[in-house]
């Protein structure tokens, strides 16, 4: 269902690898499903023709690649942004993980990404073949003969129905036309759970996390988690774990990580799009981003470069502890 | 309770004494809480020890089989097992299990044979077990040669031994060499891998090298121009390991796993293994 | 051939579980699959497959293995081992089954591994042929048979009934326990069945992958291939595929301090992860490059070169669906063996 199309981006990249713009291309590589994309470093235009991909599937954020990408390569990297990766981009550019003048970043517009497990939901197992046709999805799969057809809007992924923005935030050449900002409804289900009583809380993300398998899935993911050396990596960090050792340490890893990257997340989604076990993880982000929005006034991080956050910026009119305080009868 | 054995549930060990060998090396004497050796083992296995909350590690047993009252373990401090044992004193408890590895083949390829120890730093403490047990069955052997370097003549380990003891066998040369000149020292300077080709082996002989990757490395290709084939050198390895019993998978190297099917390999052997040790 | 009507089953779950415990897969809250220990209200899932594998129930991924208690300069070494009771997995799929002889393979090996091998004696394998393969399903790529899984016990289900034979004394004790609600048939049925599968395996995308590439022997000749560097390029470096892996079994051992007690427990690891070999004093394997070969390289080269050219990876696919950037060992086996499929 997207706008632009994959020959137009082939297209693109093409042009600039000739013309010397940029010596690789960050895109999507072919799968064996159609659904099953994987990011690759393209530097042939034969290679861009045979293997680039564009479709309902490109859920995965490039933001992060630039951090070890340009780090790595020696040239200049063309990438493809959606546009909740360009918060990403910004944000990392604010925290100086990666050099600007190694990326060109051409912004594409999105219509949203598609959740395979809504799809095969759906559709149910044995796809074979994924095709678009105007707002519906045509799937093949080896048990019907003739191609399911699945509204598009009904398998997004979470993060793509509440998208926040459909504008590009940074760019060097933009395809398409400009979004908006949008008016999601991103914080409802923030709202919900703050509704619950503290018990009930409790459970819900007890019983949430309690299926994490600690894969780091979430964490590798996340442009907001750049350290070079996590400290959950470290064996002389003390809290070093790889497997839950106990319920304590399984809410410690997430009730950390989302402390960390406090502020700094965009709400780009990934760690729930990533999560083999289908943990809501957005939602802790989510209440950090709500609570500053409603503590220091409306900030969305990334939304441009070099911007100070609430969290690590200091003004008089800040919140006092003791008002933060006294919303815990509000919130509970 | 279950009545099946299990390897990874160790013995206790108790330190009965610490030598101070080098700035950063010790050497630790363990035995049973009732006086006696933990286990039986041959030259060139290993044992993990560990101190629980701290953790396990690997260390090869430096004394030689031959000695049935106790184990000795020389440890350079290096992470946090080494550095909690450095802090150890003599009456601590520490837990201990094994044999693990295979040994060096004293008893078949090495009988009879001319044996040329060649040892940099902390890793002549593998080989000390190898060569003490040559030592006690000297009439098996033919002709021992050791070359041992270290940074400086304080980084020597067990020196008295090499002194008052090896150098003094019938049929056993010692050659001792430090990286840099030093005052008190008129043997010889510069790095083992050059010290051996001046030295120029005949090769008669059946090889042991243990010590940094960069040693080994230039003493192999030394040895290989002074005529030696890759089948008459034997070298010990070293990789992260956890169960010792090639299960947990940290120490797999190609389809070998080094706590099983090493430590001890011949470098023959390792020219088949992917370059990743 | 024994066979009883599908309304029966928990009935036939019942009675397995007033001897041992009984774990079947069931839908969770978000739809997916999870084994889960069978009570009143419990219904087995109609899913393909859970998505943690089933290796949980012989390797956890996390148990004690000893206690210690301190004092002073002393130690004492408590073994706190006991003996697991008896269980059973109910519906079991096809490679699941044969992950476990991969496992056995490594942890039943000298010295056996006593936790392990107390839960595969006393555990008990109910196996469900698979009625509908998902596209990401390459079991017959190493020679499993969804048609007809090993396991004790191998059952089909149809749409009303449910298909029972037993392949060891273990299996037949079991179906024993349960001839109250079960009845002689022939194979008619189940043959009928085990033909629609096998047409429906001939149509899966990946039918045509082969392991003749690989196996022991080819170090050398996969080891330093360029392709590695693109394959492992993306590779975020997390460990979901080798914990959602029925065969992946690298573990760590480490201690944790109660504070009245120290607790040495074990846990998955997995060779993705940075840290996983790195010592004091330095790392073999520095890069994602090499960590992500280590991966590949042992279930296709080095684990058969070890155990009779038998591989290391069942074709459950679960790494396919579950990799957050969908690379895999298709993927590899595709570009590194340049397997046509």
């Amino acid at each position: 269902m997207q706008k632009i199309t994959q020959n137009q981006l082939i297209e693109k990249a093409a042009s600039l690898l000739s013309d010397g713009t940029v010596n690789a291309v960050l895109g999507w590589s072919r799968g064996e499903f159609g659904y099953d994309v994987t990011p690759k470093m393209f530097k042939t235009e034969e290679d861009l023709k045979e293997n680039f991909v564009w479709n309902d599937f490109c859920g995965v954020n490039f933001s992060k690649y630039l951090v070890s990408k340009t780090d790595r390569f020696d040239g200049k990297i063309l990438v493809f942004l959606k546009p909740c990766d360009t918060y990403s981009f910004n944000q990392l550019l604010t925290e100086h993980r990666f050099e600007r003048e190694k990326v060109y970043a051409v912004g594409i517009p999105c219509e949203g990404m598609v959740d395979v497990i809504k799809l095969k939901a759906v559709t149910g197992e044995g796809i074979s073949e994924i095709k678009e046709d105007g707002e519906n999805l045509l799937v093949t799969t080896i048990y019907e003969d003739a191609p399911v057809k699945v509204a598009f809007k009904d398998v997004l992924l979470e993060r793509c129905i509440n998208c926040k923005s459909k504008k590009h935030v940074a760019y060097d050449e933009l395809m398409g036309d400009e979004g908006e900002v949008i008016e999601s409804k991103r914080f409802d289900e923030v709202a919900k759970i703050e509704a619950m009583t503290p018990d009930e809380r409790f459970a819900f993300w007890q019983n949430e996390l309690s299926r994490c398998i600690r894969c780091n899935a979430c964490r590798d993911a996340c442009p907001a988690c750049t350290c070079e050396k996590c400290v959950f990596d470290n064996p002389q960090s003390g809290v070093e774990n790889k497997a839950p050792a106990n319920s304590f340490e399984e809410k410690m890893f997430h009730i950390i990580r989302a402390y960390h990257v406090a502020g700094r997340c965009t709400d780009c989604g990934e760690c729930s799009r990533v999560c083999p076990q289908n943990i809501p993880l957005h939602l802790l982000n989510r209440k950090f981003i709500k609570d500053i929005n409603e503590f220091y006034g409306e900030y969305q991080a990334g939304a441009e470069v070099g911007s100070r956050a609430p969290l690590v910026d200091y003004t008089t009119e800040d919140l006092e502890p003791g008002e933060v305080f006294d919303r815990r009868d509000i919130d509970a | 309770m279950s009545n099946r054995e299990e390897t990874l549930i160790p013995k206790v060990g108790v330190i009965t004494d610490v030598r101070i060998d080098t700035p950063d090396i010790k050497t630790f004497r363990v035995v049973t809480p009732d006086g006696k050796k933990a286990f039986d083992h041959r030259p060139g296995q290993c044992a993990m020890l560990s101190v629980p909350g701290v953790g396990e590690a690997m260390f090869s047993i430096t004394s030689s089989p031959t000695n049935e009252e106790y184990m000795e373990f020389s440890i350079k401090k290096c992470g946090c097992v080494t550095d909690w044992l450095h802090q150890a004193e003599v009456g601590q408890q520490i837990t201990i299990r094994g044999p693990y590895g295979n040994p060096f083949p004293v008893d078949d390829v090495f009988a009879g044979k001319n044996l040329l120890f060649i040892a940099g730093g902390v890793g002549l403490a593998p080989l000390r077990s190898v060569i003490n047990y040559c030592r006690h069955y000297r009439d098996r052997y033919g002709d021992i040669d050791i070359v041992y370097g270290s940074r400086s003549k304080d980084d020597l380990l067990d020196y008295n031994e090499i002194i008052e003891e090896w150098s003094t066998d019938a049929g056993v040369n010692v050659h001792l060499t430090i990286d840099n000149p030093q005052d008190g020292w008129d043997g010889h300077v510069g790095f083992v891998p050059s010290y051996v080709k001046e030295l120029g082996f005949d090769t008669n002989k059946t090889a042991v090298l243990c010590g940094p990757p960069i040693m080994i490395k230039f003493t192999l290709e030394g040895l290989c121009e002074l005529g030696f084939d890759k089948t008459q050198i034997y070298t010990t390895l070293e990789l992260r390991m956890k169960c010792g019993v090639g299960k947990c998978g940290r120490c797999n190297v190609g389809a070998k796993y080094v706590c099983k099917d090493g430590p001890v390999f011949r470098c023959d052997e390792l020219d088949e293994l992917p370059d990743e040790y | 051939m024994l066979k009883c009507s599908l309304d029966k089953i928990n009935s036939v779950f019942e009675e397995i579980a007033k001897t041992a415990k009984l774990y079947i897969p069931a839908d969770d809250k978000d739809g997916s699959a999870v084994y889960k220990q069978w009570e009143n209200g419990i219904e087995w899932s109609s899913s393909l497959n859970t998505v943690r594998s089933p290796k949980d129930f012989f390797l956890p991924q996390m148990e004690n293995l000893m206690e210690f208690k301190t004092e002073g300069k002393n130690i004492e070494v408590i073994d706190n081992r006991c003996e697991t009771e008896d269980f059973v997995i109910f519906g079991v799929r096809a490679c699941d089954v044969k992950s476990f002889e991969v496992l056995d393979r490594v942890f039943l090996s000298e010295p056996v591994d006593s936790y392990y091998a107390s839960r595969r004696e006393k555990g008990v394998i109910v196996s469900t042929a698979c009625s509908k393969p998902s596209e990401t399903c390459f079991c017959k790529t190493f020679g499993i048979s969804p048609e007809e899984p090993e396991g004790d016990v191998t059952t089909w289900k149809t749409e009303d009934e449910i298909f029972f034979k037993a392949n060891t004394s273990k299996g037949e004790a079991l179906l024993e326990k349960l001839s109250a609600y079960t009845e002689e048939c022939d194979e008619t049925v189940v043959t009928e069945q085990k033909e629609k599968i096998s047409a429906i395996m001939a149509k899966l995308p990946l039918k045509d992958l082969k392991t003749d590439a690989f196996g022991g022997g080819k170090t050398e000749e996969f080891f330093n291939n360029p392709v590695w560097e693109e394959l492992s390029g993306s590779c975020l470096g997390c460990g979901t595929c080798t914990f959602v892996c029925p065969t992946c079994q690298c573990y760590d051992i480490k201690d944790f301090n109660t504070g009245k007690g120290v607790i040495r427990f074990r846990c998955w690891d997995s060779c993705m992860y940075s840290e996983f070999t790195k010592m004091a004093h330095g790392n073999n394997r520095i890069t994602q490059k090499e960590r992500f070969r280590q991966r590949f390289m042992h279930k296709l080269v080095y684990y058969p070169e070890n155990n009779d050219g038998m591989f290391s990876c069942v074709g459950c696919g679960r790494c396919l669906s579950k990799c957050p950037i969908s690379m895999n060992i298709v993927k590899v086996m595709k570009k590194i063996g340049d397997v046509d499929a």
